[in-house]
């Protein structure tokens, strides 16, 4: 189940001419990112977010707890600038402070699978063997649950909360990472200056830290970016089933499902956090898919 | 053909054996103890005894995980705890449901989204081109249960064109199937566009377009085909999102089938019919994939499994 071992390059003119003059790998990097308006709308939005969710406190004009029982699913006026929920909570304050909850466990996720995927790949790759057969049939094991079933698995076990949920959304992460980093270190294990490091004396750990890990960096990021997107969907809609972040904690999934018995008459109540849920993850994918571009223009709309 | 097929069946046994064994761990965590919770507070030591004694948990780990493997391999996979029903009958009632709400989302998925990567790979870096790839892009960024919310109030509340849930007449599969098919639609047409541009990098391409050939017709009859082999394996992929999605659009849209089953299930700390549950699911993907591989072979004719 590979994604394309097509190795031809879709021919641009624009990057032909790009070049003709040597620059230095990262500067066009950064050029080829900054020329790509989508690439800086998904930066603007990504930054924005996480400036949202540190100053949480100084920008909700609300306390998101806060319920007023007379204001009961108020429609957006001057006073609720997005309406109040069920409870009465200031709505804007909750999406506010719900991207606390949204960026941390996609955060603290992709950062654990990170580590612990990359690893598993990175031995996999370089040992290959049975190493590679027995670790890549484990992971195997994990992709064979559809989307979402893993993590329910995962919740219904361990039960719900923000650790918990990090927790299901990592160890769904943790197979497609080990598969990206396996495929890179393959390919970079038979290239000519490891060849050589090894040649000279290079030990494994010296092989895997100094002459390979900085080599997959790029494409873990890109990855991980496009990841950030697929873990705020799943903590979403963990918490949108009741599985996941619970109440009182102002979670966007959570913020949904609520209004899910009022939409007929209050639309508004689930409407606003959906939309939260959506530029964040378009944010993310945006950059990801930026990133990637600007680091590689063969992989453009790949993975 | 027939070996490599027999072959990829048996490969399946060891992915599932895994499988099995990650969903009765899982259960194994769970905090409290089922047998407490199904008789309560009230208990006595004798009954929790007996019911554990029923249950089969009063074996450790490794017998239960045998156990447990046999019987599903003689089609057993035990008693629901919530309704005392074979966990199989209850996946039987509502499989087909789920089956046909991902298999029409496939299907539109696909059809869409491939049209979708067509247009856009004819001019690319176009209006169009650029228009469908914002449009893709947010497809796959919309959160489905949010999106079948919209659509519910939109299309049922609001205009009262389709019905609020439930199954019945074709209106009941339009909501739930286009919001299951959102996400899957932008992943196929920016899969499909972007293999399209590589095979239309290649040689033979020149050679048809040299020959006097039109645009439309090498798409359709020389690019196209070449360019479904990486789709189709996204096609795999995206079955396990539909699957896993369909716990979400089933819940919102009323609709009895596998997904609604587990959830029910994890709230009522039914192990017996998660663990049935999510063994289907596992069971059905995998085997599409296998489906999806095999199909390699009638996509191009230059692919032999030997």
């Amino acid at each position: 189940m590979h994604i394309s071992t097509r190795e031809s390059i879709t021919t641009e003119p624009r990057e032909i001419g790009l070049a003709a003059k040597p620059r230095s790998p990262a500067g066009d990097v950064a050029r080829r990112f900054v020329r790509n308006r989508l690439a800086l709308a998904g930066l603007f939005i990504v930054v924005m977010l996480t400036i949202t969710a540190i100053a949480a406190p100084v920008i909700a004009p609300k306390d998101p707890a806060a319920s007023t029982l007379g204001d009961t699913r108020a429609r957006p006026s001057r006073e609720y600038l997005l309406g109040a929920d069920e409870l009465g909570r200031d709505i804007l304050s909750r999406i506010i402070y719900g991207s606390r909850v949204a960026l941390l466990v996609a955060v603290l996720a992709v950062g654990a699978a990170t580590l612990v995927g990359g690893g598993i790949g990175l031995i996999a790759g370089f040992a290959g063997g049975w190493i590679d057969e027995v670790l890549m049939r484990l992971m195997d094991i994990l992709l064979a649950f559809p989307y979402l079933l893993l993590a329910i698995a995962i919740v219904s076990a361990l039960g719900s909360g923000v650790e918990k949920t990090t927790i299901a959304v990592a160890i769904w992460a943790v197979p497609n990472f080990a598969r990206v980093v396996r495929g890179q270190v393959l390919t970079l294990k038979e290239r000519d200056y490891v060849l050589a490091a090894r040649a000279l004396g290079a030990r494994t750990p010296r092989l895997l830290l100094v002459h390979i890990t900085p080599n997959i960096i790029a494409p873990i990021i890109v990855f991980g970016s496009l990841y950030m997107a697929n873990a705020i969907l799943l903590e979403a809609a963990l918490s949108f089933l009741g599985l996941g972040v619970q109440p009182p904690q102002a979670s966007w999934g959570l913020m949904v499902a609520s209004g899910r018995d009022f939409l007929r008459v209050d639309p508004h109540v689930t409407t606003f956090p959906g939309i939260a849920i959506m530029i964040t993850v378009l944010g993310f994918n945006l950059l990801g898919d930026g990133l990637r571009d600007a680091m590689d223009p063969r992989l453009r709309n790949r993975f | 053909m027939r070996r490599y097929v027999i072959r990829r069946l048996i490969g399946i046994i060891p992915v599932m054996l895994g499988v099995i064994f990650v969903t009765m761990l899982t259960t194994e965590l769970i905090p409290g103890d089922p047998v407490a919770l199904m008789l309560g507070e009230n208990a006595r030591p004798e009954q929790e005894a007996a019911l554990r004694k029923h249950l089969g948990l009063d074996q450790p780990l490794p017998v239960r995980y045998a156990r447990y493997v046999l019987n599903v391999a003689t089609g057993d996979l035990g008693r629901s705890i919530q309704t005392n029903r074979p966990v199989l009958d209850e996946i039987r009632d509502v499989w087909p449901n789920t089956l046909v709400l991902a298999v029409a989302a496939m299907a539109l998925a696909i059809v869409v989204g491939v049209t979708v990567g067509v247009i856009s790979a004819v001019r690319p870096y176009g209006i169009i081109d650029s228009l469908a790839r914002v449009l893709a892009l947010i497809g796959l960024s919309m959160p489905i249960f949010w999106l079948g919310l919209v659509m519910l109030y939109v299309f049922a509340y609001y205009f009262r064109l389709f019905p609020v849930g439930g199954t019945g007449s074709w209106k009941h599969y339009i909501l739930p199937a286009i919001a299951l098919a959102t996400p899957s639609i932008g992943i196929l047409s920016r899969m499909t566009r972007s293999s399209l541009l590589d095979v239309m990098g290649e040689d033979f391409i020149r050679t048809a377009r040299a020959k006097g050939l039109r645009g439309a017709s090498i798409i359709t009859r020389h690019a196209l085909r070449n360019a479904m082999i990486p789709v189709m394996s996204v096609v795999g992929l995206q079955f396990g999102q539909l699957l896993g999605g369909a716990v979400l659009t089933e819940t919102i849209f009323s609709w009895p089938g596998l997904g609604r089953l587990t959830v029910r299930g994890v709230f009522a700390r039914d192990f017996v019919l998660v663990q049935g549950a999510v063994l289907t699911f596992a069971m059905a993907f995998v085997l599409i994939n296998l489906l999806i591989d095999l199909s390699y072979a009638y996509i191009d004719p230059r692919i032999h499994y030997d």
